[in-house]
């Protein structure tokens, strides 16, 4: 047997570096052709895209922004300082019958008043118009004349904030909605962050003695804060009120019905399900006016039952039907073998459920139940119609003051960007939720 | 024992039911507050003001019972109620009266067992033009243009009025307001027609809202006032009486500032009874006897509340026409106070 050394020949693999991607591929060419511009048919999407924003942003950006009024406290702020002199002028008029006829017409001309910075901008545009011509004829006509542009009146908005946010609730109580939302909210992103200490405790608090504790901030009549009455509760606080306690009893309520409905137990089973069914089958408008309107005809006369009591009951249960029905389908999903499993460890009902399979079912809900919660945030702008003050009643109310008259689209503009904040925001955080409890089923 | 505990629910449903029939007057003293049934907002008659305080014209119906009730315009709450809402709130009696905005109407006074005390406002179909028309009056219209939402009564009302006068018109019709209120700024007509406080209310929305005039005629019937439930008279004549007493003290030229002198100069003895001076008439309704004073000192006359509110020196810009007292051309008329 001969040996064959391969000592001094030993080859050695080391690897070339990887060539750099073609350039086309990364940066931001690479991203707009992967992105932008895959094929002829996205690409004529994104050149569609392109051109409705710039039909839609550069208007709105002006009108919100560039042309808009900020400073002031009353509707005189927005109003144009210029004068508008009304000039007559001779031009040609073309008939219905297309002959053309000489008419006299007038053309604003914007003249600014010595001394004066113009708070709005104007150009000089072809306007068409209509005359009138002959008897009874309108003739067409088109003067060059000067056009203010129109810009938001944010001043409107500036105004009327505080009565936008707290209602009529009086201004020198605001401080408790003011403290108690804060406090809430900062405990809601404390108990959301990852890894900080006690989460499980503040949880707790949130849900048992803090909605107490707010409830007689709100209400006053007790360490000398005086009463206030919840009828003058109104505008975001009360959206965030109505929501807010609809979602948090909801919730429990809801996995309590969706349990009860796929129990053994025949009266319970039943029982749910009517519950569930009844509040489903009916619109949430139906269920605001029974709460409003056909409670007090059963109950005892002169007995009378706070209205935003009745109204939060009548929506913590619409929502609780739904969220049942939401649950029961996270129920549904999970295999059988996992309750076959729980039972065979031993586990009794409630630990079967409390251990095993909610944990579970509940990830499974996160996205329809975040929905269903951005569902009602929206829905609460229906307790308009029973009379309670949400943000949408408090701008609607605003835009009709005389002073304000006409100024509806800043109102519902400032109404819709705030919803969207909220609602944006619970949308993405259900996103990381359910990237964290990503399950691989 | 079974039988006690229904004597005992049924006493219990008596004391309910008296104390349901115990008078409204005498429950919002107990209460210390009116509540009253407004619009979800309309220009003129009931919005908040910057301050967060109810005003318009309605508005001040209310007022005006709490100031007669209480003693104090300030004691209302004010409930929002929407076209649907509105009824019902007042039959279940979540408010104790309604001022908004409502027509009386045949089947709303018999089948809905409400009751109407009397009318604050008589609204119906008015015209507006261009002031610089020239135009004072709407029997100048003839041969005009008018702009009129299709297929509405007020189209029909428009017919019939030009008809009745012999005049010719053309019709230019559209569906809705926005579009009707473009096509008359554009020019496409001489006259807008639709309800006067609409009118107002659009003109107000309009780029140069003084080129444009609301004309005084009223060619249709909606005659505008607050209301209460079946049951209870004595609160309704409350209502009536206070709505009466803001147009007597009009009439008798009573207004919020000269109440308090004329109380000591009149001769007159409508005023002097209308100002308690004379007679126990508040009693009567178990109210003070300065009740109509405190309404008159608090909210002032119908004259002043509808200046104040639409007006023709507030953004509304309504001329009385109509509404104006009976003395002076128009129809507001009350009973005399005896």
């Amino acid at each position: 047997m001969s040996q064959t050394d391969f000592g001094e020949t030993q080859a050695v693999f080391t690897p070339k570096p990887d060539l750099p991607p073609p350039a086309i591929t990364v940066g931001i060419i690479g991203w707009v052709r992967g992105n932008l511009l895959p094929d002829w048919f996205n690409g004529a999407m994104t050149v569609l895209a392109l051109i409705g924003l710039y039909f839609v942003i550069p208007p709105v950006v002006n009108w919100a922004l560039l042309d808009a009024h900020f400073v002031g406290d009353s509707r005189k702020a927005c109003k144009p300082n210029v004068q508008i002199v009304r000039d007559q002028v001779v031009t040609q008029a073309t008939m219905p019958d297309g002959s053309t006829m000489e008419v006299t017409t007038s053309a604003d001309r914007i003249v600014v008043p010595e001394g004066v910075v113009p708070n709005v901008r104007w150009e000089r545009r072809m306007v068409e118009g209509v005359v009138r011509g002959k008897g009874r004829e309108y003739a067409k006509v088109v003067v060059e004349k000067d056009v203010v542009i129109e810009g938001a009146c944010w001043v409107f908005v500036g105004v009327r904030f505080d009565q936008f946010i707290y209602g009529f609730y009086p201004k020198s109580e605001r401080w408790r909605p003011t403290v108690v939302i804060g406090i809430g909210l900062l405990m809601i992103i404390y108990m959301l962050t990852d890894g900080l200490p006690h989460r499980g405790r503040v949880a707790m608090f949130l849900l048992i003695p803090f909605p107490v504790i707010a409830f007689f901030m709100f209400s006053g009549g007790v360490m000398g804060m005086p009463h206030v009455d919840n009828s003058k509760w109104g505008g975001l606080v009360l959206t965030i009120i109505i929501s807010s306690v609809a979602i948090t009893g909801a919730l429990p309520l809801g996995v309590a019905l969706a349990l009860g409905r796929r129990s053994q137990m025949p009266i319970i089973r039943w029982f749910c399900i009517i519950v569930i069914e009844f509040f489903r089958s009916v619109p949430m408008i139906t269920i605001l006016f029974m709460a409003l309107v056909v409670l007090p005809l059963f109950l005892p006369p002169g007995t009378s039952f706070d209205q935003l009591l009745r109204v939060l009951i009548g929506v913590t249960i619409f929502i609780a039907a739904y969220t049942a029905e939401v649950v029961r389908g996270g129920l549904a999903a999970l295999p059988t073998g996992q309750y076959e499993a729980a039972n065979a460890l031993g586990l009794g009902y409630w630990k079967m459920m409390r251990l095993i399979i909610l944990p579970q079912a509940l990830r499974i809900m996160i996205p329809a139940i975040v929905s269903l919660f951005i569902g009602i945030f929206k829905d609460t702008t229906l307790v308009q119609i029973v009379g309670l003050n949400d943000l949408l009643t408090m701008v609607q109310l605003a835009v009709t003051d005389a002073q304000w008259i006409g100024l509806s689209k800043e109102g519902y503009f400032f109404c819709g960007f705030v919803f969207f904040i909220f609602c944006f925001s619970m949308s993405r955080y259900s996103m990381y939720l359910e990237r964290k409890l990503h399950t691989g089923h | 024992m079974k039988n006690t505990a229904i004597l005992t629910l049924g006493v219990g449903a008596a004391m309910f039911a008296t104390a349901a029939y115990a008078g409204m007057v005498d429950d919002i003293k107990k209460r210390g507050e009116l509540i009253c049934g407004v619009t979800t907002g309309l220009a003129g008659f009931a919005a908040p003001n910057d301050k967060g305080e109810w005003a318009g014209f309605d508005v001040d119906i209310c007022r005006a019972v709490a100031a007669g009730v209480l003693g104090d315009s300030m004691k209302v709450k004010f409930v929002p109620t929407t076209g649907k809402s509105r009824f019902p709130t007042l039959q279940s009696g979540e408010v104790d009266m309604l001022a908004r905005n409502t027509t009386w109407t045949f089947d709303r006074d018999v089948k809905l067992g409400f009751e109407f005390a009397g009318v604050n406002f008589y609204d119906g179909q008015g015209f507006m033009v261009r002031k610089d028309l020239g135009v004072k009056s709407a029997l100048e219209l003839d041969g005009a243009t008018v702009c009129v939402a299709t297929g509405s009564t007020t189209e029909l009302n428009l017919g019939d009025y030009f008809r009745a006068n012999n005049m010719k018109y053309v019709p230019v019709v559209f569906e809705k307001s926005d579009e009707i209120r473009a096509g008359y700024i554009a020019g496409r007509c001489d006259a807008y027609t639709t309800d006067r406080s609409g009118l107002a209310a659009q003109r107000s929305q309009m780029p140069n809202p003084d080129a444009h005039v609301v004309l005084p005629e009223v060619i249709s019937k909606e005659p505008l006032g607050p209301l209460v439930r079946h049951g209870d008279n004595q609160w309704g004549d409350v209502v009536r009486w206070t709505l009466n007493v803001l147009i007597i003290a009009e009439e008798k030229g009573l207004t919020s500032a000269n109440v308090d002198g004329m109380k000591g100069s009149t001769n007159d003895p409508e005023v002097k009874r209308l100002l308690g001076m004379e007679g126990e008439y508040g009693a009567r309704l178990g109210l003070p006897n300065d009740w109509a004073l405190n309404i008159i000192k608090q909210v002032g006359n119908y004259s002043e509340t509808y200046e104040r509110n639409i007006g023709p020196n507030t953004p509304i810009g309504l001329t009385r026409g109509v509404n104006a007292a009976w003395n002076k051309g128009g129809i507001l008329y009350s009973p005399p106070f005896r």
